[in-house]
């Protein structure tokens, strides 16, 4: 008696849940190993899972087991030259050569010191934002940049000889083809049946000039058909293309940080998550999306993403020189109709006292009004300063586009977003 | 090669019409061979459902905890490197016996691990007295749906962590949750469930009984209240003897009748996992045998195939290459070598009891006097049906398999300098080889014998296990967790004393600081 049974069609992941459990159970070993991962992978790079390694020695399961020490003995296959009471030397270290090893103990946890394995994108983006309650991000609208795309819009009978559709002619003339052939095709009968009744008549009967005639008839008709032509301009369809608003589909995230001397690594490391949650909500969103990244002390300069992490430089700070080098850069390369345009902006709030009015100005009348959104964290326990002040009047100008928020840790960044997503979600709706 | 008849199919393509001409064709000549077997049922599943079913530890309904996570890890780890062995093949010991394909598998694999599984290992559950006296292949789905969906109920009920940490409590403990000389009796699922709220009830009132926080006293003690400074034990608390009266391996069991604090649904699940491993427990104890049958079996029953023309030679080959991996035994000092591959020694083992049978050499005659020369389809049969690996190397392995394997005994004693050889395959060294290897394979030498001896039910509830060394081998590092583990379930101290020939060696106490001064 056998039975077959096709389970693959069963449901998938039966083993989510113990996976679930596993990851929860070693947390904080995960998040070490995913931390590291943030550190060194670049923001555009989060996108995908990680290989964790956890020591075996805090995951084992233990039992009762047997120690070394004491006697033991072992039974080998593949003797080539012992004899019976020959002395070995002990092996030095584990396993080996000596074929003793270390026996019948490691029987399950044989083998490497580390237990690894992989984590899936999402899991590892869940612990990238562990304490950030990160909305589900998703396709939805949003408000945008019109952009005009050519799409196709069913067919007309004028157009390019490169938008032809063949089928579509070809079935047009063939229906013109039988349309017109129709009634020329109907007389023909008509007249071959005639000829044939006038032909059938007794010889005394027949009348030979309608007969001459009828020939004549037909002749003509035959050649009527074969003028009806194969193919016509008149058959002709094209593939029509209608202009059509689009939103963009692609958006620049320009990131922005002070890198004075007052910036830690530790603000750095922050700084890095606050612009990695904008990159992943833009990315949701956008096909393409590209960075500019800024970074400026007394002067502004644009720089790999490498070098705006990781290098360090002292100075005072002037704000405004970034500022200015975005608008340069959107003026050259990102023209506003084009591209979605947003700004993430880190800093631990210092600021020249005299310039942080000229920011203010630059964002008022230059920057804002391009902008879709313009994310500002500072990174400080500490009192504001001027800059956090003139920031708060801008944001008075544009409260739909402009978020500020003051952050000592990184769990807090969600909420500078705060705004962008609940715009969004209530637009769900 | 019966060349009057086409191959049933050839190629690697495969599909269920094909699969089922060959299973009715193994069916008659495992018929032919009276193999007795349960009815098969084989699931074709996918590379993930195989990875699901081998991290559950071929449980095919298991309850929820993170270790099954993580075998799951370890093994998609492992087959995404292509370092996964045969994952080919998995059989579970129930009625109807399932075995699983996996889809990717080619043609001839799917009829190997039909061979193999199907009426090989089938057919040693059915058959070996281990199976018939500790499994119940007929409730063991149903057993394993309650324990899902009771563990299910629990978590709900207590939470997720609290399940979690008694299972793994349960978990350190499941080698020693095994009877070895009773008999369970088989019930069905409905029953268990049934069963299960009167015991509940029955049980707390057992232990409550036990666990009186005012004891009585033994009826000839005379108490008297004037005088508890005066005596030890005024009360004559001490006097009933120590409880248990006799050594009790099964901790497991112990704990579930005995645990002073566990709430019943903790016992509960200390006997799903107890049972489990009981379920578990005849496999752990004939790898060797349970694979070398399987191994002979598909190696029997292919070859059949091929003689009677229902596979071609294209065919053929790939199972003898495959066939061979399977048995392929690496020696000591090869990189490979990851000790003896059961496949190999039971396979050996198996066919060499086969050769004996059939052409018996004047050796095998006077080491084997009772089967040389007898119909060798009976001699296998009894050896399969009465048999665990221990006794079955002892009995059965000769001198022809250890020479062929070139089996030689190390003597590894931390007394001594350097390892002794102590014997190789010669005519001297056959028998202690044997008994060495058959020791090897012995569960009571392979974990450290660990037996609860009193649990002070009228002292301070101490709970103390001892510790019977062999060959002065110490316990290893792992006995601290795994102590631990011990107390979480019993609630009070819990002590282990280490003894090497009633000689004590260590004491291993938990909670640590526990412990008085009282060595010396």
């Amino acid at each position: 008696m056998t039975y077959f049974i096709d389970r693959r069609p069963n449901a998938k992941h039966k083993s989510a849940v113990n996976r679930q459990r596993f990851l929860e159970r070693y947390r904080k070993h995960i998040k070490r190993s995913v931390e590291e991962a943030v550190n060194r992978r670049s923001i555009t790079d989060m996108e995908r899972g990680e290989k964790i390694s956890i020591p075996t020695k805090d995951i084992s399961e233990p039992v009762f087991q047997h120690g070394p020490g004491g006697a033991r003995s072992i039974v080998s296959p593949g003797n080539k030259e012992f004899l019976e009471g020959d002395r070995i030397r002990r092996p030095s270290g584990q396993g080996g050569g000596g074929g003793a090893g270390e026996g019948g103990a490691s029987n399950q946890g044989e083998g490497n010191d580390e237990f690894a394995f992989t984590l899936t994108r999402e899991e590892f983006l869940e612990f990238v934002f562990d304490g950030l309650e990160l909305p589900h991000l998703q396709r939805k609208p949003l408000k945008s940049m019109e952009e005009i795309k050519m799409v196709r819009a069913g067919l007309s009978r004028d157009g390019v000889p490169a938008r032809i559709s063949i089928t579509r002619s070809m079935r047009e003339a063939y229906a013109r083809r039988i349309a017109m052939r129709a009634p020329i095709k109907r007389a023909l009968q008509a007249a071959q049946q005639a000829l044939e009744d006038e032909e059938r008549k007794d010889s005394v009967l027949r009348n030979p000039t309608r007969i001459v005639e009828l020939k004549a008839e037909i002749e003509r008709l035959e050649k009527r058909i074969e003028a009806v032509p194969f193919i016509d301009t008149y058959d002709l369809r094209y593939h029509q293309l209608s202009a059509q608003p689009q939103p963009s589909s692609q958006a620049v995230m320009f990131c922005v940080m002070d890198v004075s001397g007052s910036m830690t690594q530790n603000h750095k490391d922050i700084a890095k998550r606050f612009f990695l949650l904008l990159y992943l909500f833009l990315e949701k969103h956008y096909e393409k999306v590209e960075l500019v990244f800024v970074r400026h002390h007394t002067a502004a300069r644009e720089v790999s993403e490498e070098e705006f992490f990781y290098s360090r430089e002292t100075g005072g700070t002037i704000v405004s020189s970034a500022l200015k080098l975005v608008n340069s850069i959107i003026q050259a390369r990102y023209p506003p109709e084009k591209w979605n345009l947003y700004v993430a902006q880190a800093s631990d709030g210092d600021n020249w006292d005299d310039d942080s009015n000229t920011c203010r100005d630059l964002l008022v009348k230059q920057l804002m009004p391009q902008l879709q959104y313009y994310a500002y964290v500072e990174i400080t326990p500490h009192d504001h300063q001027s800059l956090w002040h003139e920031y708060e009047s801008v944001a008075g100008h544009f409260p739909e586009h402009f978020a500020m928020r003051q952050i000592v840790e990184a769990s807090e960044i969600y909420a500078v977003f705060r705004e962008l997503f609940k715009r969004r979600l209530s637009q769900a709706d | 090669m019966n060349a009057s008849q086409k191959p049933i199919a050839t190629g690697s393509d495969w599909n269920f019409n094909v699969l089922e001409r060959f299973n009715d064709k193994l069916a008659a000549l495992a018929d032919e061979y009276r193999l007795d077997t349960y009815p098969n049922q084989i699931e074709v599943i996918t590379t993930e459902q195989m990875m699901d079913a081998y991290a559950s530890v071929g449980m095919p309904v298991g309850y929820h905890h993170w270790s099954f996570g993580k075998q799951f890890l370890a093994v998609e780890q492992a087959y995404k490197r292509g370092q996964m062995g045969l994952a080919y093949e998995l059989v579970i010991n129930s009625n109807p016996c399932i075995a699983y394909l996996m889809e990717e598998n080619t043609l001839m694999m799917q009829v190997l691990v039909m061979a193999h599984a199907c009426y090989g290992h089938n057919s040693f559950f059915k058959g070996n007295y281990l199976f018939r006296t500790w499994t119940d292949a007929d409730s063991i789905v149903d057993y394993l749906v309650f324990a899902r969906q009771y563990i299910a109920q629990c978590e709900e009920r207590h939470g997720v962590h609290a399940v979690e940490q008694l299972l793994d409590a349960c978990h350190a403990l499941q080698n020693y949750g095994v009877d070895r000389y009773k008999r369970p009796s088989p019930i069905s699922a409905e029953e268990e469930a049934k069963r299960q709220d009167e015991r509940e009830a029955y049980l707390q009132t057992q232990v409550n009984m036990l666990w009186r926080t005012i004891p009585e006293p033994p009826p000839d003690a005379s108490p008297l209240p004037g005088s508890l400074n005066s005596d030890e034990d005024p009360l004559g608390l001490h006097v009933g003897g120590v409880y248990p009266s006799e050594p009790q391996e099964n901790l497991l069991y112990f704990i579930e009748k005995n645990a002073p604090l566990l709430a019943p649904w903790q016992r509960e699940i200390v006997r799903i996992v107890r049972k489990l491993a009981q379920y578990f427990y005849p496999q752990r104890q004939t790898q060797v045998m349970n694979e070398g049958w399987a191994c002979f079996w598909h190696y029997t029953l292919m070859n059949r195939l091929y003689d009677e023309g229902d596979v071609d030679e294209g065919l053929m080959l790939e199972f003898l290459q495959s066939h061979a991996a399977v048995i392929h035994q690496p020696d000591f000092d090869s990189p490979y070598y990851n000790g003896i591959n059961p496949y190999a020694l039971g396979f050996a083992i198996f066919r060499d009891i086969q050769r004996i049978c059939e052409e018996p050499t004047d050796e095998d005659r006077q080491w084997f006097p009772d089967i040389a020369g007898t119909p060798w389809r009976t001699t296998l049969e009894f050896a399969m049906r009465n048999f665990k690996d221990e006794s079955f190397i002892q009995q059965f392995l000769s001198p022809k398999v250890m020479r062929d394997l070139k089996l030689f005994l190390i003597v590894d004693d931390d007394q001594s300098e350097t390892l002794e050889v102590a014997a190789i395959h010669n005519e001297q060294g056959y028998r202690r080889v044997r008994d060495a290897l058959s020791t090897q394979y012995a569960l009571s030498v392979k974990e450290p014998n660990v037996q609860v001896v009193e649990a002070a039910i009228r002292g301070d509830r101490s709970l103390t296990l001892h510790h019977v060394q062999d060959s002065r081998r110490p316990l290893g590092r792992s006995v601290y967790p795994v102590i631990r583990h011990l107390h979480e379930l019993w609630g009070f101290p819990v002590r282990l004393i280490s003894m090497d020939e009633g000689r004590v060696t260590h004491r291993y106490h938990w909670p640590v600081e526990e412990e008085p001064k009282e060595k010396k």
